[in-house]
């Protein structure tokens, strides 16, 4: 029984690491203001810089750096069209997934089926074997509660978010704010990314995230925008995978079932948050362009 | 560099833009082919001549037009009304499913099957899309809810035909059994091009059109799309605009299913070889034509081209398909990115 509920644990922590670290970007680009629904792309762009990087036998550490600017780099042009030139972030960040699935797949074809000789080693602590990254997204939405709640950079980051002619007239460069934010975000995302290649698989193969980017999406509304309870959003999350897994096969229900259900969750959870009126608690100048002097 | 906002933009000023950015988006495909190792001059060479070059290649174009060409209108319409409709994929899939289980099960007689079989596409899409709709009364944002629903109709689409639907002669493939000859929609001869379904998707995009700019409806439409404030001043529902829309624009991606069943496959199969990514090109077709049904006329064969040309990378060239997506979203992120510059002049300079 014990067994049981460690591995449903130790499972659970894995799928739940890159939808908590992919949360977590969206978490401070959306706080700024901007929202992203490219996550996906970028996941998949950080997963190929990194296995690119690693491949075969590199140094880890350089291929996770590759990952964040990876990440960064796709976040960078979503930033210039949604701040710089006003366009339609959701439409924008849509563009971006494709993009970034579009050429992790085609840059990545080269390594179809090849795994990676030296991936990150595990942790064992106290029986429970974890990855380094794990550990890392759980220190990290720590750190981001801290900092978005207690810090002054916090406070200049929410305010961007929900009220930018506020915080302009404060002598807050909304668009720099803005920038830097969608840039982390998209470097989280490609640290995500590199976590499914260095450490989950080890392996590369077309379409590495699965979707997994855009539950991410999702796991941001239904935490309402909030670091720590993205933890548990994602553990949950998690846990579906871990039972989809299990239950396949074994319990007579058609295995479609079980490939749909993610994402039928997360349709049913986005409305009971909906019906919740949990969407009161996004940033209040979430998705649109500041033009200033402009209401 | 400051933007001057212009008045009334003048539609020449919004193709050329347009124009601008899609050269934009090749250049930067370009480079990307670079990174790949491929000569971009090779790749658009290789696209060309294989598409627009030969006869083969434009009746493959023609093909791909279609679906594109349905789907592409319905979603320009919906994105007037602010319905950003991304599920076209799905709903293109649960028209497919309708059309196949109206040739597979329903006993009409010869004549009516076929249209019956667009009817019921056209249901299954709208049905689809209306989901998204209640959704959205209750907060979902409806790109999200369209695209899990894209997901979840992979999944009904390989249960159906994996489970209860599998044919009984078909040994280890997973796919329906064929229709009955009635449910064949004819092709121009020697190619797939599945002619009726192509008159169709004219009608529809003109009569969108239409529906758009001539009908109380469309004013409606355009209202909630451009001022939802003033919408609910003039009493007008937008839930019920929505729910409308949704229908049409889901139908539309519907009955673009129900064509390509009945014009090619004859049968359901995998939701991977039903469409190639038509949902997601015919977001940019929409785009394209600017939210003008009409003009995916011009728009949906211009996609059409890279659907074509971009099966032609994978055979001649050996790139995997997925180039397809980088077209995509670099063409769309440069069209959105033009926008501004459509409703703004750039005055070079320091100045306030």
């Amino acid at each position: 029984m014990d067994n049981v509920i460690v591995e449903a644990l130790v499972r659970a922590l894995a799928v739940g690491t890159p939808l908590l670290l992919a949360s977590l970007g969206a978490i401070v680009n959306e706080r700024g203001g901007v929202v992203n629904l490219g996550v996906e792309g970028l996941m998949a762009v950080g997963a190929l810089a990194a296995f690119a990087v690693a491949y075969p036998q590199g140094n880890l550490w350089l291929a996770v750096l590759a990952a964040l600017a990876a990440g960064a780099a796709l976040a960078a042009l979503h930033a210039f069209a949604a701040i710089t030139l006003r366009a339609n972030q959701f439409v924008s960040g849509l563009a971006l997934a494709l993009l970034g699935t579009g050429a992790a797949g085609l840059l990545g074809k080269r390594f179809e089926g090849f795994p990676l000789f030296n991936k990150v080693q595990d942790w064992t602590v106290g029986g429970l074997t974890i990855s380094p990254f794990t550990a890392a997204a759980l220190l990290l939405a720590v750190l981001l509660a801290f900092w978005l709640n207690s810090t002054r950079g916090g406070l200049t980051l929410r305010s961007v978010g929900e009220n930018p002619a506020a915080a302009d007239a404060l002598g807050v460069n909304v668009a720099r704010v803005r920038y830097a934010a969608v840039l982390a975000g998209g470097a989280l995302a490609g640290l995500a990314g590199a976590f499914l290649t260095l450490s989950y698989r080890a392996s590369w193969a077309d379409n590495p995230t699965a979707g997994l980017g855009w539950i991410a999406v999702a796991l941001v509304i239904f935490v309402g925008w909030r670091p720590l309870r993205a933890i548990a959003g994602a553990l949950f999350f998690g846990f579906l995978y871990y039972l989809q897994f299990r239950l396949q096969g074994s319990s007579g229900i058609p295995t479609e079932v079980f490939s749909a259900m993610p994402f039928v969750l997360v349709l049913v959870v986005l409305a009971l948050a909906g019906l919740r009126g949990q969407q009161g608690d996004a940033p209040a100048a979430l998705g649109k362009a500041y033009v200033r002097g402009e209401r | 560099m400051r933007l001057v906002p212009l008045a009334t933009p003048s539609p020449a000023r919004a193709g050329l833009v347009t124009l601008a950015a899609v050269a934009v988006a090749l250049l930067v495909c370009a480079l990307i082919f670079l990174a790949y190792g491929a000569s971009p001059g090779e790749v658009y060479g290789t696209m060309l001549r294989g598409t627009l070059g030969d006869p083969v290649g434009l009746a493959e174009v023609a093909r791909r037009t279609i679906p594109l060409l349905l789907a592409g209108a319905g979603l320009a319409l919906a994105f007037r009304a602010q319905f950003f409709n991304i599920g076209a994929e799905g709903q293109l899939l649960l028209g497919a499913v309708f059309a196949a289980g109206t040739a597979l099960f329903l006993p009409l007689p010869g004549p009516l099957l076929l249209p019956a079989m667009f009817v019921l596409g056209a249901l299954g899409g709208g049905l689809w899309a209306l989901i998204a709709a209640g959704l959205r009364r209750v907060g979902v944002n409806e790109i999200l809810s369209t695209l899990m629903l894209n997901y979840v109709a992979v999944s009904v689409v390989t249960y159906l035909i994996a489970g209860p639907w599998k044919g009984r002669d078909v040994r280890g493939y997973i796919y329906t059994d064929t229709f009955p000859q009635a449910g064949f929609l004819s092709v121009l001869p020697g190619t797939q091009v599945h002619w009726p379904t192509l008159v169709l998707g004219v009608f529809v995009a003109l009569g969108l059109q239409w529906l758009l700019t001539r009908s109380t409806f469309g004013y409606a439409l355009r209202v909630v799309g451009e001022n939802p404030g003033a919408a609910r001043y003039a009493g007008l529902s937008a839930p019920r605009v929505m729910t409308v829309v949704a229908l049409i624009t889901g139908g539309a991606a519907g009955l673009a299913g129900a064509g390509e069943v009945a014009g090619i496959h004859h049968r359901l199969l995998e939701a991977g070889q039903l469409s190639l990514g038509y949902g997601f090109t015919a977001v940019i077709v929409a785009w394209l034509a600017r939210g003008n049904p009409a003009l995916c006329l011009v728009t949906a064969p211009l996609m059409g081209v890279i659907l074509a040309g971009g099966d032609l990378l994978k055979i001649d060239l050996n790139m995997p398909f997925r180039v397809v997506d980088v077209f995509s979203g670099v063409i769309l992120l440069a069209l959105i990115g033009s926008e501004i510059f459509v409703r703004h002049r750039v005055r070079l300079g320091a100045g306030a």
